[in-house]
């Protein structure tokens, strides 16, 4: 049952050539729906069936989002996508340009389609050079079969689409950030509303939806979107791509049904290296709060399971971590990462994510005061919630987690000036 | 609340412009122009910043910064803004090898830390420096989106994932 979705047929020799992808069927749901002039209606319904949500992390359904244009407004339109990848612990979206550039493309045609736009961007991280040059070749394989241009196909429907490359920004992934940056300016949120459907890019109605989720789009119009709904369980629709890493003996990609029970994807990741015990778990990329391994174990990879356990399915990114690990270096670098790419536009994001940073690396350095932790716990409540973007409650939720679940391991370091794993 | 969203422009006449760089560079960047609407020439800021430092030994400075701004059409402010924001331009010169390591979760539990420490003994740099001979910088980098691959590293354009201390000797002594 797995790779069923964005994984399908990835084995073939060469899957990113034009030829192979249609081969195995690429772009017929495409001419199919440029031929019988499909109501984009019925497109964005099919969407909407399938229980598609966000890939990127958000988890928002992305039919809705579609829905949200307004189609026949006049002037330009655009589809947007967010190939940003750079959730700590995430990697998929690489292999999706790495090795079905297609797919996305096809995708992205579609939602154009769908939602009236003739234009599209794809923002690819910059550090992603060789993904990039695979896409643009792509590109421009399509543009000569008569897949971007005028006139698709002579359907009288025009789409083009190009690469915008990022430089080096988290906080891009930030959709309107995202935005922000396509218009040639710091990479800093908008504030919402007006949400994109109604003010983009370029102050235009805008979709901008993942990688993973638009390159999902043309096996849901294939197969449908109840095939693709029922692939997975109720309230989380289709397969996910997870990107499994850590102290495990088979890292990658693996695309599995939603509700897929998380000790079979750790059991296709070759399970623990050096046969340890699992000790933590963070479910959905450094943000998602982490989890104890013994209760991960019990929990099914979709989003009502994940987020009962009190974190969030997020990207997909699954960082596990076995008993040599210590919970507050581990917290100590990813506050420095929240602390190093916070855009510095909202005060409590700014300042607090220094202030997380420099409390928990104290505490790791053996200068941990017997009063940080109520410091650390005030500073979280103080910070989430209060800012334009998600990055302040990204930046205080694995607090939020770690201090949960490894409490006394913070404590110990506080008292001992030493670590309890003797890391 | 009124929400200003245009180009913020200062225009330099064309003839001026056709002095700026050389006619490769000035092809490269217009090729990225053309992406986007007429009005957003801004929209190639970010292209145009990596061209420059590509051809200018992986850095900026501020004259070249400028230039960019009156190629653009842009205040020379709107494009120092950017590129003091993204963090893969550089403001000063780097070595002609920019080794970015990835210090992130994921490649930390799998053994970063030593990673950096044998670069920095090898090379005899710290993470942010650069070696006497100009040959080499160690920068230390937020995650790159490869962490089945961890610990990993760029050079160039190039990824290098799953290090070990002799597989990083081996790239490094392979490099001019």
């Amino acid at each position: 049952m797995a790779n069923e979705v964005c994984l399908r047929n990835f084995d073939q020799d060469r899957p990113w050539l034009l030829e192979q992808y249609q081969n195995a069927g690429g772009y017929e749901v495409l001419k199919r729906i440029l031929k019988e002039k499909t109501p984009p209606a019925d497109i964005i319904e099919e969407v909407k069936t399938s229980g598609l949500r966000g890939r990127g992390g958000a988890g928002f359904p992305t039919g809705l989002k579609w829905s949200f244009i307004s189609r026949n407004a006049p002037g330009q339109k655009y589809v947007v996508c967010n190939s940003d990848e750079g959730e700590p612990g995430t990697f998929k979206d690489r292999d999706i340009l790495r090795y079905h550039p297609h797919l996305l493309i096809e995708g992205m045609i579609i939602a154009g389609y769908a939602i009236g736009a003739t234009r599209g961007y794809n923002y690819i991280r910059g550090e992603f050079w060789e993904p990039y040059q695979r896409f643009e070749a792509a590109l421009e394989e399509a543009r000569k079969a008569g897949f971007l241009g005028e006139n698709l196909l002579g359907s009288g429907f025009d789409f083009e689409l190009h690469t915008h490359l990022g430089m080096g920004a988290y906080i891009c992934g930030e959709e309107t950030a995202l935005l922000e940056s396509i218009e040639g300016k710091k990479g800093q949120p908008r504030y919402k509303p007006p949400f994109p459907a109604h003010f983009g890019l370029y102050g235009r109605p805008t979709i901008i939806n993942n990688t993973e989720s638009l390159a999902s789009i043309p096996v849901i119009l294939e197969k449908s979107g109840s095939w693709f709904k029922e692939l997975g369980v109720e309230n989380s629709g289709g397969s996910k791509m997870f990107s499994i890493s850590g102290n495990i003996n088979n890292p990658g990609v693996f695309e599995i049904p939603m509700g897929t029970p998380f000790s079979t994807l750790l059991e296709m990741a070759g399970g623990m290296k050096d046969g340890r015990k699992i000790k933590a778990v963070i479910p959905g990329g450094s943000s998602a709060p982490v989890i104890p391994g013994d209760q991960m174990m019990e929990l099914n990879m979709d989003y009502d399971s994940i987020a009962k356990a009190g974190s969030m399915l997020g990207s997909g990114a699954v960082i596990v971590m076995d008993d040599t690990n210590c919970m507050v270096k581990v917290l100590e670098r990813m506050s420095y990462f929240y602390h190093e790419e916070s855009c510095g536009q909202c005060t409590p994001c700014r300042e607090g994510t220094g202030w997380l940073y420099r409390v928990v690396s104290r505490i790791e350095n053996g200068k941990g005061r017997p009063e940080d932790l109520a410091l650390l716990d005030d500073m979280t409540v103080k910070i989430a919630g209060r800012t334009i973007c998600a990055l302040g409650d990204a930046a205080a939720m694995p607090v939020q987690g770690m201090l949960r679940h490894f409490r006394e391991e913070f404590e110990y370091h506080i008292e001992h000036k030493k670590c309890m794993t003797g890391s | 609340m009124g929400f200003k969203n245009a180009p913020m422009t200062s225009v330099t006449p064309a003839e001026q412009k056709a002095s700026l760089f050389t006619p490769e560079i000035r092809a490269e960047i217009d090729r990225w122009i053309a992406k986007y609407p007429e009005e957003w020439r801004q929209s190639a800021v970010m292209a145009a910043l990596q061209i420059v430092q590509e051809n200018n030994g992986g850095y900026l400075t501020q004259e070249l910064m400028d230039q960019v701004a009156a190629y653009l059409d842009m205040p020379p402010i709107a494009v120092y803004e950017v590129a003091t924001f993204y963090s893969m331009y550089e403001l000063k010169p780097v070595g002609r090898h920019k080794v970015c390591v990835c210090t992130n979760v994921s490649c930390m539990i799998n053994g970063s830390d030593k990673i950096v420490e044998h670069m920095e003994k090898k090379l005899g740099i710290k993470l942010g420096e650069t070696t006497g001979d100009g040959k080499f910088t160690l920068k230390e980098v937020e995650c790159l989106g490869a962490c089945g691959g961890a610990p990993m590293f760029q050079i160039g354009t190039k990824y290098y994932e799953n290090l070990t201390t002799e597989l990083v000797d081996s790239i490094l002594e392979g490099l001019e």
